[in-house]
């Protein structure tokens, strides 16, 4: 009914097709949605349930676990490990994958090899990119044998350090983050840019004034993801890292008490504060997209890609 | 002109790292026939003896056979949870859509690492974690809202006048299904599944965590081999590598006959 009378108010142009009104539509719902409660829902539930039980679970709530881990240096800092990597990683990723999306906006030669060939390390997996970067900028790699034959007196250490995770992040997030920036830059209706062109804008004018406003959410919201990413690290921060140093991430601290120590009270409560980590960063990006879509005036067209 | 030089920078910028790709696939192939290779730009011999070795001493029949299980379970049980939910999705006026689609995001949104491991303590609790089943429902976390945002644009896209008409020309709602549903749904059921698959096969977190002795995939085996260097030849390493390469990426060439290389990410403009 609801439907009839929403399509009888709205103007002829607007009306949504009907909507099939026999059967169970919610019911198809039923099976995905219980399975992301159950799976997903109810063990984080339970895991910031079981932070708050240190011990063997006897006696009430407590929040020793996190008092334990703020006030352990050694636990506390892969807070600082984490953010050192991630945030500096994240403005970097996508500082470079926006100015490339942006140029090559309105395609590029060999634009079709290029993003096939970009995919390449998000298929693969960090695993596989981990490896590959171990052997490609390691001390006897081909890269230090360049550097080497270009008349550098010793190989300089990529991997196993702050650096090689750098890279190991960089590898993997710069085209995941590039790919998200082109599909969005380029669904930016083309006549808007032509239109400021035609009045007398300069391409920073263009940049700045039509086309910032419009790409300034998505960016955004591409920053959030990456720093979300970066922020979890693992298997990089272990096989191309130094795992017991360096860059002993908070990830890492939480799969150590968990798997090591079988500890899995303090596990979920590092567990929780990654994922409070994480969504202090979301919601701080979020904040700032709020303030930059506000000066967003011009409207979506429809997409190329 | 200031627009050629950017696009040129740009270009060259793309080029290096394309080039830092090729160096970074191309060093572990190249490892992986070499009989020996110290600081030469290719090895001085070369064999395929590591394939066979890796083959022997990881015990990769066993690690393939858990590979495909779980990948062709993961793959079959996201689209036949996800189909029902994207088609209503698409079809129905649902009641709380923007708080279903933020429940079917979260597992995409989160990294695995942060939910892995509450889910590995209670599917441990629950005597599941260590199986490949444990492993096949913890993939499934992520795959099911996967599944659900590929076919929903799919979906939409499907008029819904092609079933009305089918309705009024007598056909039964199975028929329906049957003959007009199903068929228009093949390209997004083919999209989202070789998506899914090919994954699944590079899904680390989750399979780590919760895979036992008997229950790791292909990338987790890779994992712990690079992590214990030095335990066997880093060139047996580099060939059990190349075959995971290979996996991947026979998969990924057939996606890509289907994919775009931008719907291989996370699609802006819906969030």
């Amino acid at each position: 009914m609801r439907t009839e009378a929403a399509a009888a108010a709205a103007p002829l142009a607007k009306v949504r097709p009907a909507r099939r009104l026999e059967g169970a539509g919610p019911a198809l719902l039923v099976p995905s949605a219980l399975y992301v409660l159950v799976m997903f829902v109810y063990p984080f539930c339970y895991g910031v349930y079981l932070s708050l039980r240190p011990g063997k679970g006897e006696g009430g709530l407590s929040v020793a676990n996190y008092l334990a881990f703020f006030l352990d240096p050694w636990q506390a800092r892969t807070i600082w490990v984490t953010l050192s990597l991630a945030v500096p990683n994240t403005v970097l990723t996508v500082l470079l994958a926006l100015t490339v999306a942006y140029v090559m906006r309105r395609g590029i030669w060999l634009e079709r090899t290029i993003t096939t060939l970009l995919v390449l390390p998000i298929a693969l997996g960090t695993v596989l990119v981990a490896e590959g970067i171990n052997g490609f900028y390691g001390p006897k790699g081909w890269l230090n044998q360049l550097l080497l034959m270009a008349g550098l007196p010793d190989p300089i250490r990529l991997t196993h350090n702050y650096t090689g995770v750098m890279i190991a992040l960089f590898v993997q997030h710069f085209p995941f983050c590039f790919l998200m920036l082109l599909g969005y830059i380029s669904g930016i209706d083309p006549a808007l840019e032509h239109a400021a062109r035609v009045l007398g804008a300069r391409p920073w004018d263009v940049f700045r004034r039509v086309l910032w406003p419009l790409i300034a959410p998505g960016a955004a919201i591409a920053f959030a993801l990456v720093f979300v990413m970066n922020f979890g690290v693992f298997p990089s921060a272990v096989l191309v890292g130094q795992p017991a140093g360096a860059t002993r991430t908070i990830a890492i601290a939480a799969y150590q008490q968990a798997f090591e120590h079988y500890d899995m009270s303090m596990a979920s409560a590092i567990a929780v504060i990654m994922g409070a980590g994480q969504l202090v960063g979301l919601i701080i990006v979020l904040l700032l997209r709020g303030r930059l879509a506000a000066t967003g005036v011009a409207t979506m067209g429809a997409g190329k890609r | 002109m200031r627009g050629g030089g950017w696009r040129l920078a740009v270009f060259c910028f793309v080029l290096g790292f394309v080039l830092n790709l090729v160096g970074i696939v191309g060093h572990v192939v190249v490892s992986s026939f070499a009989r020996r290779w110290f600081a030469t730009p290719l090895p001085p011999d070369w064999t395929t003896a590591w394939y066979a070795y890796s083959w022997r001493e990881f015990q990769l029949p066993q690690i393939l056979t858990v590979t495909v299980v779980v990948a062709g379970s993961v793959t079959a049980l996201a689209l036949l949870l996800g189909f029902p939910a994207a088609w209503a999705l698409a079809r129905r006026d649902i009641r709380a859509k923007g708080a279903l689609l933020l429940l079917y995001f979260l597992p995409l949104l989160i990294p695995q690492m942060t939910y892995g491991i509450p889910l590995a303590t209670t599917l441990y609790r629950y005597h599941i974690g260590g199986t490949i089943v444990g492993v096949i429902l913890a993939n499934l976390v992520p795959m099911l809202p996967l599944a659900i945002f590929i076919l929903l644009p799919f979906f939409e896209q499907i008029s819904v006048n092609l079933e009305w008409a089918a309705r009024v020309h007598g056909a039964s709602r199975f028929q329906v299904f049957r003959r007009v549903v199903l068929p228009l749904a093949v390209p997004g059921l083919l999209t989202a599944g070789l998506l899914i698959l090919v994954t699944t096969v590079a899904n680390f977190e989750l399979t780590f965590l919760l895979s036992g002795a008997g229950s790791q995939t292909l990338v987790v085996a890779l994992y712990y081999a690079v992590f214990a260097a030095g335990m066997r030849p880093i060139y047996s390493v580099d060939a059990m590598a190349v075959i995971y390469m290979a996996i991947v990426l026979a998969i990924l060439l057939v996606a890509l006959r289907f994919v775009r290389p931008t719907q291989m990410v996370f699609r802006l403009d819906r969030g």
